[in-house]
């Protein structure tokens, strides 16, 4: 719900191994409840960038506003998902995990359970609120871990390929049901993917970054009605532009997910 | 199965086993190779054991003995868990502490014991400080592998929640470190356990299961000395099994941080 402003981002990570660019000269503007998605091969400096915007990594030159206030740590105007399913907290239950930014935010016991549950509702999991994070499939996890971030109401979302490590039909499932969310919530949200279809069908607008060093490619807008038919012509014409931006034989067929 | 089920099973393997060991026992102490008196049938060692139940004596060596494994224990929990989460989280911590803990952990608890008589007389306090010294360390290296294997994604995403450094250590490393904390504390009873029948059979004047070992060896009492191993063995066992066992079913188990033993 706050546009985000990236200036001239440039981070090289020190390794022993010498200087690996990570991103350079990273400029693009993100309007107030805008789906943004990032694209890539693996390696450009996508999780780089996101984790810039997150506040985990101070970038060496330019710099990053979110609703005109520049960007200096970690901060409850962010929730972020990670891809790994570990970042739940097992000790607690999925309701434990949901009201976790609440109670940082010194939210009564009461009002903090009535949100978590209605976060979980939203993401179809009112029934598992009692449930450890180990009872629960890799799916349910990455919906608790949705949940969570969206609880302490945010007003970006940012998501480093939450869904990457599903199958594909959980995949699906599980991005009809973060549209679903977004169209809900309108949060502004910023996702990672190397995934070509999700990105068509998840996003306004898609930014192609290309690697060494990282840098922006292409900014795409996705202008399809929602919700989108991954089967249409259109999609599938918007999904082709996309992997000509990516490099890919434009007329080799990457599989529909 | 259900839990009950797995528990009353688990139960009556362990009844097999201490069965077959018993047998076995009693085997030999009829066998006839043996001087009765050095390997006692398992008749005496019952009776003895009883009687000295009954008439309190046993239970009385049993709290002195308890009551110095708690107090070494309690004190060994009270210094290794925050020590083991400062040399995790502060360098400079364990640059200093860790030369020192590396040098002192080999030395066997048994080995100070009589310099620690000398420093400290016979009694509680040299008992308590040995129990102390024995059980630290495994408390200590426990606490201090587990803080630096809590899931860095964890702090991250608390971080993200607004955690500050007091929440931080509470709601994150405490829980994210409780398998190795649990497997600390078991490690810690036992050496305690271990340390301090040790200790007693030098350093302790007339109380104590350590102490009534070592006096029965005086008048060649082998019932007694054995009805107090018994003893020394179910305590050791009952904490085990019913608190530490608990504490992990309670915790670690339920939340999927360890699995239970396969099948
Ligand atoms: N912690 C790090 N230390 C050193 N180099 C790193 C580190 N993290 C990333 N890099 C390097 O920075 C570049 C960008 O990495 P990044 O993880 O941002 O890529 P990515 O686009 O997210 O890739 P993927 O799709 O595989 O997740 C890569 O060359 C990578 O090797
Ligand atoms: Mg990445």
């Amino acid at each position: 719900m706050l546009p985000i402003e990236i200036r001239d981002v440039t981070l090289v990570y020190d390794t022993p191994g010498g200087k690996v660019p990570g991103v350079k000269n990273v400029s693009f503007n993100i309007g107030a409840s805008e789906f943004i998605c990032i694209v890539g091969p693996s390696g450009c400096g996508k999780s780089t960038l996101l984790n810039i915007i997150a506040g985990f990594l101070t970038p060496a030159a330019g710099e990053i506003r979110i609703g005109g206030k520049p960007v200096t740590g970690h901060g409850m105007d962010r929730g972020v998902v990670f891809q790994d399913f570990a970042q739940l907290f097992p000790w607690r239950t999925a309701l434990g995990n949901v009201t976790f930014g609440l109670e940082m935010k010194g939210v009564a016991k009461a009002e903090r359970e009535t949100i978590a549950r209605e976060q979980l509702r939203l993401v179809k999991l009112e029934k598992f609120t009692a449930s450890y994070p180990h009872h629960l499939s890799g799916g349910m996890q990455q919906r608790v871990a949705i949940a969570r971030a969206l609880a302490y109401n945010p007003a970006v979302l940012l998501m480093d390929e939450p869904f990457a490590a599903l199958d594909a039909l959980t995949r699906d499932d599980m991005q009809r049901l973060l549209a679903d969310v977004w169209r809900e919530t309108r949060k502004t949200v910023i996702y990672v993917t190397h995934n070509v279809a999700e990105a068509v069908y998840l996003a306004d607008r898609v930014i192609v970054m290309s690697p060494h060093p990282g840098t922006v490619k292409a900014e795409i807008k996705i202008d399809l009605p929602r919700p989108r038919d991954p089967l249409s012509v259109e999609f599938l014409e918007c999904q082709k532009e996309l992997l000509g931006y990516l490099g890919h034989n434009a007329n080799a067929n990457e599989p529909v997910n | 199965m259900t839990e009950n089920g797995q528990r009353a099973r688990s139960l009556i393997r362990a009844a097999i086993t201490l069965a077959a060991a018993a047998a076995v026992y009693e085997l030999l102490a009829r066998s006839g190779y043996f001087a009765p008196a050095l390997l006692p049938k398992l008749s005496v060692v019952v009776t003895t054991l009883i009687a000295t139940l009954a008439d309190g004596s046993m239970i009385q060596h049993s709290v002195y003995t308890l009551y110095r494994v708690m107090f070494g224990f309690g004190l060994a929990i009270a210094v290794g868990i925050p020590l083991g989460i400062l040399m995790a989280r502060f360098t400079a911590v364990e640059n200093f502490f860790l030369p020192l803990v590396s040098a002192l952990m080999p030395i066997p608890s048994f080995a100070l014991v009589p310099l620690f008589m000398l420093w400290f007389g016979i009694g509680n306090l040299t008992t308590i400080l040995i129990v102390f010294y024995a059980a630290t360390f495994p408390m200590l290296f426990n606490t201090w592998s587990g803080v630096r294997s809590v899931n860095p994604i964890w702090l991250r995403a608390a971080g993200c929640m607004g955690a500050d450094e007091h929440s931080l250590f509470w709601k994150v490393i405490i829980p994210g470190a409780s398998p190795f904390i649990i497997t600390g504390m078991r490690q810690s009873f036992l050496r305690a356990w271990i340390a301090v029948v040790g200790a007693e059979m030098i350093a302790a004047s007339d109380w104590g299961l350590g102490w009534v070992i070592f006096d029965a060896k005086e008048f060649l009492n082998t019932d007694i000395m054995l009805a107090a191993l018994v003893v020394i063995g179910g305590i050791g066992y009952l904490f085990e099994r019913l608190v530490f066992g608990g504490i992990e079913r309670a915790t670690v188990l339920r939340w999927g941080m360890v699995r239970s033993a396969k099948g």
